[in-house]
Parts: C-alpha cells; sequence; structure tokens
C-alpha cells in the first residue's frame, strides 16, 4: 500500500508569528514613521502644557499691573518683558493661550458636529441629500470672513448682557467659527458615507432588522472616523487663525482679556517703539497651527489604509 | 459644454438672491442707528425727515427690494451712462452710503484700483512662485528641495499675513528702513522715481500675499504632478525616446495643470476676503479697507454691497472653475 500523501505545503496556513495587531496599533505605526507629524504633536503638546499647566507655575497674574515696571526689555523677572501697563508678558501669553485653544477645540468640535451631522444625514437619507448638499453649497459661497466681522459686531452687545462680557465673547467667536467652517466636513462625511452605504456589511446589519439610528451609530459612524479626525486637526488650526484674524482686527474679544491675536493687535500699536513686542504671540500663533498641520497631515497618511499598507 | 454654463449661470441667480437676502436680514438686526452721529440739536422731524431721504422708515422687505433694484437695474444704468455718455438713469435714486453720503458704487470704484493692484499682482507672483516650486519638488520626490520646499510652503501656510505681514514691517521698514511701512494712494506714477516708489510699496503688501498663495498652489500642483509622473503614459513617452524635458513640461505639466487651473480659480475670491487684513495692516485703503471701516460705522447698505459683491465673486468663480475642469479635461462630460 501507498503512503499517505504528503500535505501539499503551499496550501497550508503558515502559523502566524507575531500576535495580531489592533486597527490602531497599526496606525499608530505609520503615524511613527513621519517624522514632521512626531515633531508636531511634540510641539503641540509642549504648547498645550506651557499654556495650561505654566500659570500655575508662574507666580505672576496676567492682569497684574506693576505701572513702575512698564515698557521693559526680557529680564530674569519678565523673561518676554512688559507691556505698556507693566503687565507681565509671558503671563498674558499664556492666558492668551488658555483662551486662543480654547476657542479653537470648542469651535472645532461645533464645527465637526455640524458638518458630520449634516454629512451623515445627506449620505444616508436621498431625500435629504438634495437640500442638504444645496444648504452646503450655500454656505460654500458666503463670503465667510465679512460676515464673521458683521455677526461679532452684531450680536456681541446682546451676548454680552446675558452671560457677561468674557463668557458672551467667548460663545458668540465660537458659534460664529463654527457656523462658517463646517462645509469642508459635511461634503467628506457624506461622500464616504454614501459609498459605506452599499458595502454588505451594512447590508447585512439592515437585514438582521438593525433601526437606522444604531445602523448610524454603530456602523457608519465609526468607519467615518479617519476623515472626520483629520478635518478635526485642520479645524483646530483654522479656528486658532479665524479667531485671532478677528482679534486682530479689533472686533474679537475686549482689550483687557488677552488672547493672542489681541496681544498682537496690542503691540502693533507700539511697533515703531517695541518691535520685538509682536514677535511672541505671532510666534505662538504659527507655531501651534504649524504643528497642528503637520499633526494632520501625519494622521491623513497614518489613517488612510492604502499608504498604511506600504 | 454651453448648455451647461448657461444653465449655471441660470442657476447662480436665485443662490445669489437667496445670499443677498441672507446678507440683508442680518444686517437688519444691526443694533446701531445711523442717526446716532447727528448732533442733538438737530429737531426730531428733521431727523426724521434725514431718515426717510436715506431710504430708511419702510418695512423690510421694501428696502430689500428697492436695495435689489438699485443695484440690479439702477447702477448697470449708470455705468452705461458712463460708458457711453447716455442719460438712462436720469438722476434715479442710487443705493447710498451713510457715511459718505455718496453712492456705494461710487466709492467702490475709487477703491478699486489698490485694491485690484495689490490683490491681482500678489496672486500672479504667488502663482508664479508656485508652479516651478511644485513641479520640481514633485520631479524630485524626498530630494532636499523637496523637502524643504514641503517645510516651507507648510510654514507659508501656518503663519496668518497678520503675523507676517507685521514681521516684515518690522524687519523692512522698523529696523532697515528699506522700504515703507504706509500704503501711499495718491502717489501717481509719472515717471521713473515714482514708478520705483510704488514698486517699494508694493513689494511687502504683494509678498505677504502671494505667500499664502505659493503654499497652497504649490502643494496641490506637486501632489497633481506625482499622480501623474507614476502613470502609464509617462512611461510611454520616456520609452518613445522624447527628451526628459519635453516629457515633465509637456506631457505630464499639461495633464498636472488641470485640478491645478480648478484651484486656482477658486481662490481669486479667497484673495479678496484676505486682503481684508492685509490692506489693514499695510493701510491700503482699498475695498478691505472699506469693509471694515464700514462695518465700524455701521454703514449698512455699504457692508450690504461690498459683501454681496465678494459673494459674486464666488459663484462666479465657481462656475469658472467647474467650466474649466469640463474644457480642460475631456473626461469629464457635464452633459
Amino acid at each position: 500500500m501507498t503512503d499517505a500523501p504528503e500535505p501539499i505545503t503551499a496550501l497550508t496556513d503558515p502559523e502566524p508569528t507575531a500576535p495580531p495587531h489592533s486597527q490602531w496599533r497599526d496606525v499608530w505605526d505609520q503615524f511613527k514613521t513621519h517624522r514632521g507629524a512626531l515633531i508636531g504633536t511634540f510641539i503641540f503638546f509642549v504648547i498645550m502644557a506651557a499654556v495650561f499647566v505654566g500659570p500655575w507655575l508662574w507666580g505672576i497674574d496676567a492682569t497684574f499691573i506693576d505701572v513702575r515696571a512698564r515698557n521693559q526689555g526680557p529680564s530674569w523677572a519678565h523673561p518676554f518683558g512688559t507691556d505698556q501697563l507693566g503687565r507681565d508678558t509671558l503671563a498674558r501669553m499664556m492666558a492668551g493661550g488658555q483662551t486662543s485653544i480654547a476657542v479653537g477645540l470648542t469651535a472645532m468640535l461645533l464645527a465637526l458636529g455640524l458638518g458630520s451631522l449634516v454629512g451623515v444625514l445627506a449620505g444616508f437619507f436621498r431625500r435629504l441629500d438634495g437640500p442638504l448638499m444645496r444648504l452646503t453649497d450655500l454656505f460654500l459661497s458666503l463670503p465667510l470672513l465679512p460676515l464673521l466681522l458683521v455677526m461679532v459686531l452684531l450680536f456681541r452687545e446682546t451676548l454680552n448682557g446675558a452671560f457677561g462680557p468674557e463668557k458672551g465673547i467667548f460663545i458668540l467667536i465660537v458659534v460664529a467659527i463654527g457656523v462658517t467652517s463646517w462645509m469642508p466636513t459635511a461634503r467628506i462625511v457624506r461622500g464616504d458615507v454614501l459609498a459605506l452605504k452599499e458595502r454588505e456589511f451594512i447590508l447585512a446589519a439592515r437585514s438582521i432588522g438593525t433601526t437606522n439610528y444604531n445602523l448610524i451609530t454603530r456602523h457608519i459612524l465609526p468607519n467615518v472616523m479617519s476623515p472626520i479626525m483629520v478635518s478635526a486637526t485642520l479645524g483646530i488650526a483654522n479656528a486658532i487663525i479665524t479667531e485671532s484674524a478677528l482679534s486682530f482686527l479689533g472686533l474679537g474679544f475686549p482689550p483687557d482679556f488677552p488672547t493672542w491675536g489681541r496681544l498682537l493687535n496690542d503691540a502693533t500699536v507700539y511697533l515703531q517703539d517695541y518691535p520685538e513686542r509682536v514677535f511672541w504671540p505671532g510666534l505662538a500663533i504659527s507655531l501651534t497651527v504649524l504643528s497642528i498641520n503637520y499633526l494632520g497631515d501625519g494622521l491623513r497618511d497614518a489613517l488612510d489604509p492604502r499608504i498604511r499598507g506600504r | 459644454m454651453l448648455t451647461y454654463t448657461i444653465r449655471r449661470l441660470v442657476l447662480a441667480i436665485p443662490t445669489l438672491l437667496f445670499i443677498s437676502l441672507v446678507i440683508f436680514l442680518l444686517l437688519e438686526l444691526a443694533p446701531g442707528d445711523p442717526m446716532a452721529e447727528v448732533p442733538l440739536t438737530v429737531p426730531p422731524e428733521v431727523k426724521e425727515k434725514m431718515r426717510l431721504a436715506l431710504g430708511l422708515g419702510e418695512p423690510t422687505h421694501i428696502r430689500f427690494f428697492k436695495w435689489m433694484w438699485q443695484f440690479f437695474v439702477i447702477e448697470p444704468m449708470v455705468f452705461i451712462d458712463w460708458l457711453f455718455g447716455t442719460d438712462l438713469a436720469g438722476g434715479e435714486q442710487r443705493v447710498l452710503s451713510w457715511q459718505f453720503r455718496s453712492p456705494v458704487m461710487d466709492v467702490v470704484v475709487q477703491r478699486m484700483p489698490q485694491t485690484l493692484w495689490v490683490v491681482a499682482m500678489s496672486y500672479v507672483v504667488g502663482v508664479l512662485i508656485a508652479l516651478p516650486i511644485g513641479i520640481y519638488s514633485a520631479y524630485r520626490q524626498y530630494s532636499l528641495f523637496d523637502q524643504a520646499g514641503t517645510f516651507i510652503t507648510m510654514v507659508g501656510y501656518s503663519v496668518p499675513p497678520f503675523f507676517s505681514g507685521v514681521l516684515v514691517i518690522v524687519i523692512f521698514s522698523v529696523q532697515l528702513g528699506w522700504l515703507p511701512s504706509i500704503y501711499d494712494t495718491t502717489l501717481v506714477v509719472v515717471d521713473w522715481a515714482t514708478f520705483k516708489q510704488q514698486l517699494m510699496q508694493m513689494v511687502m503688501p504683494v509678498m505677504v500675499l502671494a505667500l499664502q498663495t505659493t503654499a497652497q498652489i504649490s502643494r496641490f500642483m506637486r501632489a497633481s504632478m506625482l499622480d501623474n509622473l507614476n502613470q502609464d503614459y509617462v512611461r510611454t513617452a520616456r520609452a518613445k525616446g522624447l527628451s526628459e524635458m519635453t516629457v515633465v513640461m509637456v506631457h505630464v505639466l499639461r495633464n498636472s495643470m488641470i485640478p491645478v487651473i480648478t484651484v486656482i480659480a477658486l481662490g481669486v475670491p479667497q484673495i479678496f476676503g484676505g486682503a481684508i487684513i492685509t490692506e489693514q495692516i499695510f493701510k491700503v485703503n482699498g475695498l478691505g479697507q472699506l469693509l471694515i471701516t464700514a462695518i465700524q460705522a455701521n454703514d449698512l447698505p455699504m457692508v450690504h454691497t461690498v459683501t454681496f459683491m465678494l459673494a459674486v465673486l464666488i459663484v462666479l468663480f465657481n462656475i469658472v472653475a467647474d467650466v474649466l475642469y469640463g474644457v480642460l479635461d475631456p473626461r469629464i462630460r457635464y452633459d
């Protein structure tokens, strides 16, 4: 009798040598290869830490006025110097950074929420697609900066009365930026949802009687997370620049309430005498935005499965 | 293609009317009173007459339709009158600015040249710098030039104009004293000296605005070139024995320009929006500065008209971009 035939080696599955990776581990592995993104992330977190933890370590209050020490250059007592009222520039930079980054994060969340909602609804429900996308097109053809300026000017007094000067203007600027910057997210999300909707797993989920709500929250949303995350990073950068631009034009936060844009605007008045004063807030804005842009760039590569495989 | 263009243009009309309505209604909520700066000694009934003379006092919808009539019918007639010396408008009331007490369009026409000079020049300069950078970075991908170019465009993308503008003023006007920091619009170019002066005062605003344009467009150019460089037709062209110059600058470049040209068209209205800030920094009294002062002075007809003109630009260039895309790319058929 013949022996039992040798199993054909090519058809046997090789034992996996490494334990299986989760998807996020793969994303992180790809993200690590993008050096700019790593540096960007690091710088962004350093700025966040400096701005939010710094005030505890640095004893001088941002609003403390020391008239005898005004218009000073850099020294050990005031590393960034002092302004025309003797307030410490370092402390004001940290306080301003808190507001600027807080505005950036909140406005981004609002824009992202609105954009994802519109995008998912337009992609998922065919009847809503036409009207919602026309609305998006309409918003895209509005001249945004002039409208932002008008909105801030119109509603400032009303909201100041309702919430107090600082919280009022914060709400106003966050809402104004959020309402005028959700459109790109909505378009990207709609495109992805349209493609996802035709996939088999959605059909399978639907065939076992999943309701629309569960279909969206459990199956669609997790799959469109990656474009949403990329537009989130770009949204923060955008919101910080817009807030600074508004403050720079004198239509943002009130004068004694520092933000980076406001500090830059205050410094331009003393441009002839103290030109170094414009440097720090401008550098802070640029560095934050640059690091976020690099972070977004790396995230886009890491979350793209076509690039990740290579 | 023609039917598509016509369809888009017709569709743009309701969009623009709606945008105009949105801007008008938003401005309707404005708390300010145009009579606020009139002295208190003026009696109330005279004030009431002044309000009526400004076109106030009628209900909102009537004023909206009046604005539309004035903007879309009377202003073009005035324009034709000015062009051919006819008398179509016949002294009809035009859109009046509250702060200048003169027709809005007259002020806009006064401010237009400064903005156009600075903005248009910066856009042209920006595009001209961006294209070679994009082409060469893509051709030598991951080379030192590419790395540096990517970093510089990233910086140009991230540094807001209100910082780069102030920074160049500090360096070139305050420290070195080479260039004037304020744009002198009364300057008339008559000879070589004034031409040089005009050139000197234009350098900084143009370069600041161009930096933004360059950053965006060179990134697009690079990505688009990279997409095309690996295509089969490029290998075919090389296999035919065409020179590298012909392959890259003719075959690849022409195909890569298709998306880039639409991006350039889409960027035109944006650069007008960005000019608002740049004009504020360099004290150019152009349209952007006009808009800011109008917003601060509560000059609603002016704000409405200028904002609406920006909206027209956006809608128009969106159509231009789509039509260009169809004309340039034979794979795209709209009909």
